[in-house]
C-alpha cells in the first residue's frame, strides 16, 4: 500500500521476491508432510444470544494479531532502519510480502499450525490469528521504518552527544518519534483486520472446512443460510463495537499521542481532544501506578540494559559466540534457500503452460476492475472531498459521520450486496466492483478533504479577486493543490482493491460459490481447492503485477507530486 | 565584577583540546572528494572563550562535531587532555542552534537527559536538573513541555541540559541565532555573566558563530575559518575586558579589524571551461558562484553610490540589519561581476559599478550578461546551447559538471544559483518541467 519508499535495484527486488516464494513453498512442502488432521469443525450458532461471546473472540483474535504486529513491527523496522545490510534485504521483502494477498498465506499457515499443534482448536485458532496478522502488520511496518529513518538529525546528534545507550535512545527518541504514525497505522490496521475478517475465521482447504466461533462466521454463516435478521443483528453488532473501540480506544490514543508531534511546534489547528484521556490522566491510581510501578521498571530496565551490555563486553568468548551463531544462521538460510528454490521450481513446474496462461489473462481482468474501482472512487470522492474541504464549518461535522461510515467493513454488507444483484447477468462482476470501491473509495476521499482543507486562505483569496471559476477554478488551483493527496490516496486504496480482490471475487453465499473471472478467484479457488501450484503461480503473478505497478505508475507520480505540487 | 578573564581565572591554564591537522573529506562516488576542512591545527587551553568564526558553509559545524565526537575527521589527530577522542567525549556538552529538545518530555526530563546516560540514580538526577533549571532562570517550567516555551526559554533548557552534565567543555553551533535580537542579547549577557563569575563548573567554552559582533562582544580569543575548504586564517585573542560594550571604540575597532579579515579573503583564480568539464582531483576547481541576489546587489550599489562611491561594510551591513552572512554574497557577486571591491572592510564601486547604476534596466541586464560570460560556469552552459541545434540541454547536465567540484547538495544550489542569474540577466532561460536550459529565439544570436 505504501509506495514512498526510496527506490532500490530492481535486482534486489528480483531475488528477494525469489526468496520469498521459495521460503512460501518450503513452509508448504513441510507442512503437507505432517499428518493430517480430521476438520475440527465448531458450528456456529446463530442465536442474538451467541453474538456477546463471539464478538469476544473475534475481538481477542484481533487484539493478538495486532500485539504480534505491533512487536513484529517495531523489531523489523528496527533492524531495517538501523542497519544497512539488513535494510537491503528487509525492504523488498516487505514490498512483495505486503502485495501478497491473506488467503495466499492461508494453505502455509494453516497446515503448519495443524502440523504444530495436532488435534486441537488451537492450532485453527491460532492460524486464524497469523492470517489477521498478514493482513495487519505491513503498513505498521512501513509506518515504523519511516518514522526511524527520518528522526531528525538534531535530535539523534543530542541523544549521541550524551551517550545515551541504544536502549534508552529507542525509548527517549525513536520510539516517541515513530508513536504518531504508529497510532494512525494501528487504526488503519484494526479497519483492515475487520474487512478480513470473514475470510480470516471460516476457511475451507481441499475437503476440510474450519470455522471458528466468532463474529465473522456468525455474519458469513447468516449470510450462507439467508437468515437475514441474524445477519443485521451481526452487522449492528459489529458497528457497535468499532464506534466503542473508536471511542474508547482511539480517541484516547490519538489525544495522548497529539505530543509526540515535533514539525511546526505550533499546535496547528484545535488539536484532538478526548474526554476519556482527560479522566484517565487525572485518575489517582494510574498517577501512583505510573509513580511506583511505571517509573521504577524504567529505571530497572535501564541499569539492566547497560549492565547487560556491560557483562556481555567482559566475558572473554561472547563475541566468538556470536560470530559463531550469526554464521550457523547464515548457513541454515542458504541451506533453506536452497531447499526452497528446489520445492517452488518444483511446483511452477507442475503448472502446465496453459493454466499460466489463464493466471494472466485473470490478472488482467483484476486489473480492469481495480482500475474501475479506482475510477469509480475517485469520479464522486474528488468534487465531494474538495467540497467538503472548502467548507470548514460543514467539514468539522461530517468528518465523524463519515469516519464511522469508512469504519464498517465493507466485507459484512457484500453478502446484501450480493443478494440484490445476483439474479442479474454480469450480477457479481458488478458487485466485485461495488465491493473494491466500498472497501477503498475512503482512503481517496479522507485524502482529498486533507488536500482541500490544506488549500491556503491567500491562494483561494486570489483566485476569487481574479474571478476564477468553473474548469479554470480546478485546473490553476483545486487539482495541482490536491494532487499530492490525491496520489497518496489512489496509492493506498489501489493496494486495499488488489487485496479485496480475493473477497470479491470469490463468494459463498446461500450455499452457492459464485466467482467471477479473476485472480483473486483463482487464488481464493485454488486455496480452498488445496491446489497449490495454482495457487503459487496466482500469488506469484499478481504480487509482480502489484509490485510493477508501484515502480512504474504510482512511484514515479508520487515523486512529480511531492516536486511539482507541494504547497510549501 | 573582574575586569578581566585572566584575573577572574587565576588557575594556571591547562590544555584541554588539542586538533592536530585535521581534515575531512566526503568521498563521492566519481572520486572527486569534496574537501570541508583542511589541515586544522589548534589548541584550546582551559579558561578560553573561543568563538569559531566563519562564513556559512565553511566546515565550522563540522568542526564542532568533531571536536564532540559526533563525526570522526578524515585525517589527523583530535587529542582531549592528551587522550584521543573516539566516540562522543564525555568530557564536552553540546548547545544546539535548533534546540534540538524532545517535544514528548517535559523541561525537567529534558534537563535529566543526560545524566540517565551516565546511569545516575533518580533522587540525585531530579536534585541535579533542579539545580540547573534554577540557576538558568526557569523555575516553575520543570513540568512544561518544550512546545509551551518560547525559544528563547527552549535555549535555556537546551543551556540546562548541557551543564548538567558538568561538560569540561561547552560547544555550542551557534546558539543564538534562532533567537530574536531581544531574547538574544539577554542571553547572552546571561551565559557570559555564568561564565566570568565562574557559576558554572565549564573550564572552557567553543562557540561557533557567523556574527562578528557576537564572537566579539563574548569571546577572548577569535578563530577564522575561510570557505571551501575551511582553514584557519586567522586566530586573534581579543584583550578587552568584560563586560564589553558595543558603542566602545576599543569594541569598534576589533569589529572592524574581524570584518577586514573576513571580507578580504582571496577567492581562488578561476579555471578555464576546459579545466572545467574535465576535472581531476588535482585539476582546478571551480569557485563557487555567490548566491546573492540581483536586486540585492542593484540596491546596494545604488546605496553605496549615493553616498560617495565608498563605505564601511560594517556600517552598511548595521544600517541594513544584516549580518555579514546575508551581505557577504551580495558583495562577493560584485566583486567577481567587476561592479565593486571589497579593501579593508570598505566597500567601493568600480567605474563600471557606475555605469551600471546609472543605466536603464535592460542595459543592467546587459551589462551583467556581458560580465557574466567572463565566468567559467556561464561560458559553458552559454557554449553548449549554442552548439546544440535545439538550444537545449537537460539540467542534469550541468549538474554532472558541478559535482565534480561540489558536494551533490551545494551543486545543486550553484545551478540554481547560476539559473538564477542567467535568467535576471536575460542569458537563458529554464523550464522547471523538463527540466532544461534553453535559448530563447532572441537569445540565439552570437554572443
Amino acid at each position: 500500500m505504501n509506495s514512498a519508499e526510496s527506490v532500490k535495484t530492481p535486482v534486489a527486488d528480483v531475488l528477494v521476491g525469489a526468496l520469498v516464494l521459495a521460503l512460501f513453498s518450503l513452509l508448504l512442502a513441510w507442512a503437507t508432510r505432517g499428518p493430517h488432521y480430521a476438520a475440527g469443525t465448531g458450528t456456529i450458532r446463530l442465536a442474538w444470544s451467541a453474538l456477546p461471546q463471539d464478538a469476544a473472540y473475534s475481538w481477542l483474535r484481533m487484539a493478538a494479531a495486532y500485539l504480534l504486529s505491533l512487536g513484529f513491527s517495531l523489531v523489523y523496522a528496527y533492524l531495517a532502519a538501523f542497519n544497512a545490510r539488513w535494510e537491503r534485504i528487509l525492504i523488498p521483502i516487505l514490498d512483495i510480502l505486503q502485495s501478497i494477498p491473506v488467503l495466499s498465506f492461508l494453505p502455509v499457515v494453516l497446515e503448519a499450525f495443524i502440523a504444530l499443534v495436532p488435534g486441537s482448536r488451537l492450532g485453527v485458532n491460532l492460524a486464524s490469528i497469523l492470517l489477521i496478522f498478514t493482513g495487519q502488520v505491513w503498513n505498521m511496518v512501513f509506518a515504523c521504518y519511516h518514522s526511524f529513518i527520518t528522526v531528525p538529525r538534531d535530535l539523534e546528534e543530542l541523544a549521541r552527544s550524551l551517550n545515551l545507550s541504544a536502549w534508552q535512545r529507542f525509548r527517549l527518541l525513536e520510539l516517541p518519534y515513530a508513536m504518531v504514525g504508529l497510532v494512525y497505522n494501528s487504526m488503519m490496521s484494526w479497519a483492515g483486520g475487520w474487512f478480513f475478517l470473514m475470510a480470516c475465521e471460516m476457511f475451507s482447504l481441499g475437503n476440510r472446512n474450519y470455522q471458528l466461533e466468532g463474529l465473522g462466521s456468525f455474519l458469513q454463516t447468516a449470510a450462507n443460510r439467508g437468515d437475514w435478521g441474524a445477519e443485521g443483528a451481526g452487522l449492528v453488532t459489529l458497528v457497535a463495537m468499532i464506534v466503542a473501540m473508536d471511542q474508547v480506544i482511539w480517541r484516547p490514543l490519538l489525544a495522548w499521542a497529539d505530543k509526540f508531534k515535533v514539525e511546526g511546534w505550533q499546535a496547528e489547528g484545535a488539536g484532538a481532544h478526548s474526554a476519556i484521556l482527560r479522566l484517565l490522566r487525572r485518575s489517582r491510581l494510574l498517577a501512583w501506578a505510573g509513580h511506583h510501578l511505571w517509573q521504577p521498571l524504567g529505571e530497572a530496565l535501564d541499569q539492566g540494559w547497560a549492565r547487560a551490555g556491560r557483562t556481555a563486553r567482559a566475558i572473554p568468548g561472547v563475541g566468538a559466540v556470536l560470530g559463531l551463531v550469526r554464521a550457523l544462521v547464515v548457513a541454515g538460510l542458504f541451506y533453506s534457500l536452497f531447499a526452497a528454490l528446489k520445492d517452488a521450481a518444483h511446483l511452477l513446474a507442475a503448472v502446465p503452460a496453459a493454466a499460466w496462461g489463464t493466471v494472466l489473462a485473470a490478472t488482467a481482468a483484476t486489473l480492469g476492475r481495480v482500475a474501475a474501482a479506482l475510477a469509480i472512487s475517485a469520479a464522486w470522492t474528488v468534487p465531494v472531498g474538495v467540497w467538503v474541504g472548502l467548507h470548514r464549518q460543514w467539514s468539522a461535522r461530517l468528518t465523524p459521520i463519515s469516519q464511522i461510515a469508512a469504519s464498517v467493513p465493507a466485507t459484512a454488507l457484500f453478502p446484501g450486496l450480493v443478494a440484490l444483484l445476483i439474479h442479474l447477468r454480469g450480477g457479481l462482476a458488478v458487485a466485485s466492483v461495488l465491493l473494491m470501491v466500498l472497501g477503498t473509495q475512503w482512503y481517496i476521499l479522507f485524502n482529498v478533504i486533507a488536500g482541500a482543507t490544506a488549500i491556503p486562505e491567500d491562494l483561494r483569496e486570489a483566485t476569487h479577486l481574479f474571478g476564477l471559476k468553473g474548469i479554470l477554478l480546478w485546473r490553476t488551483l483545486i487539482l495541482p493543490a490536491i494532487f499530492p493527496y490525491l496520489v497518496t490516496g489512489l496509492v493506498t486504496a489501489a493496494g486495499g482493491a488488489w487485496n479485496a480482490s480475493i473477497v470479491a471475487e470469490y463468494v459463498s453465499f446461500q450455499g452457492h460459490v459464485y466467482t467471477v473471472f479473476g485472480v483473486g478467484a483463482l487464488i481464493a479457488e485454488s486455496s480452498a481447492a488445496a491446489h497449490y501450484p495454482l495457487l503459487l503461480a496466482a500469488t506469484a503473478t499478481l504480487a509482480l503485477t502489484v509490485v510493477g505497478i508501484n515502480r512504474l505508475v504510482w512511484r514515479r507520480l508520487y515523486q512529480k507530486a511531492s516536486q511539482r505540487y507541494t504547497l510549501s | 565584577m573582574p575586569a578581566s578573564p585572566a584575573k577572574g581565572r587565576t588557575e594556571k591554564p591547562e590544555l584541554l583540546l588539542r586538533l592536530l591537522g585535521v581534515t575531512k573529506r566526503y568521498p563521492q562516488p566519481d572520486a572527486y572528494d569534496i574537501l570541508v576542512l583542511e589541515d586544522i591545527t589548534l589548541d584550546i587551553w582551559s579558561g578560553q572563550f573561543v568563538a569559531l568564526l566563519g562564513p556559512s558553509g565553511s566546515g565550522k559545524s563540522t568542526l564542532l562535531r568533531i571536536v564532540t565526537g559526533l563525526a570522526q575527521p578524515s585525517y589527523g589527530t583530535v587529542l582531549y587532555r592528551g587522550r584521543p577522542v573516539a566516540g562522543p567525549n564525555p568530557h564536552a556538552a553540546m548547545v544546539f542552534q535548533t534546540f534540538a529538545l524532545y517535544p514528548w518530555l517535559t523541561v525537567q526530563q529534558n534537563v535529566e537527559i543526560g545524566l540517565l546516560a551516565k546511569g545516575v540514580p533518580a533522587a540525585q538526577r531530579r536534585a541535579k536538573a533542579r539545580e540547573l533549571i534554577s540557576l538558568i532562570g526557569l523555575d516553575g517550567y520543570e513540568d512544561a513541555l518544550p512546545k509551551e516555551l518560547s525559544g528563547g526559554m527552549r535555549q535555556r533548557v537546551g543551556f540546562a541540559r548541557a551543564l548538567a552534565v558538568d561538560p569540561e567543555l561547552l560547544c555550542m553551533d551557534e546558539p543564538f541565532s534562532a533567537l530574536d535580537f531581544l531574547t538574544a542579547e539577554n542571553l547572552r549577557s546571561e551565559l557570559l555573566d555564568l561564565w566570568i563569575e565562574r557559576r558554572i563548573p565549564t573550564r572552557a567554552i567553543l562557540m561557533v558563530t557567523h556574527g562578528i559582533e557576537e564572537a566579539v562582544f563574548m569571546a577572548d580569543r577569535i578563530i577564522i575559518l575561510s570557505k571551501n575548504p575551511a582553514r584557519v586564517i586567522a586566530d586573534l585573542a581579543i584583550p578587552l575586558p568584560y563586560p564589553r560594550n558595543r558603542k566602545a571604540p576599543e569594541f569598534l575597532h576589533w569589529v572592524d579589524q574581524v570584518y577586514q579579515i573576513v571580507t578580504g579573503v582571496e577567492e581562488p583564480a578561476q579555471p578555464t571551461v576546459e579545466e572545467l568539464i574535465q576535472p581531476g582531483p588535482a585539476g582546478a576547481k571551480l569557485a563557487p558562484i555567490p548566491a546573492g541576489h540581483p536586486p540585492m546587489l542593484a540596491g546596494l550599489l545604488e546605496l553605496v553610490v549615493d553616498r560617495g562611491g565608498r563605505d564601511d561594510l560594517y556600517r552598511l551591513g548595521a544600517e541594513l540589519l544584516l549580518e555579514v552572512d546575508d551581505l557577504l554574497p551580495v558583495t562577493d557577486a560584485a566583486e567577481l561581476l567587476g561592479l565593486a571591491l571589497v579593501e579593508q572592510g570598505d566597500l567601493i564601486v568600480t567605474p563600471l559599478g557606475q555605469r551600471f547604476v546609472a543605466a536603464s534596466p535592460a542595459e543592467r541586464r546587459a551589462i551583467i550578461r556581458e560580465r557574466l560570460l567572463d565566468i567559467p560556469l556561464f561560458r559553458l552552459i552559454h557554449r553548449v546551447l549554442h552548439s546544440k541545434a535545439n538550444h537545449r540541454m537537460g539540467r542534469d547536465f550541468f549538474l554532472d559538471v558541478l559535482e565534480g567540484h561540489f558536494s551533490p547538495a551545494e551543486a545543486e544550489r550553484q545551478l540554481d544559483v547560476a539559473i538564477n542569474w542567467g535568467r535576471w540577466a536575460d542569458l537563458f532561460h529554464y523550464d522547471p518541467d523538463s527540466e532544461q536550459l534553453y535559448l530563447a529565439e532572441d537569445q540565439t544570436g552570437p554572443a
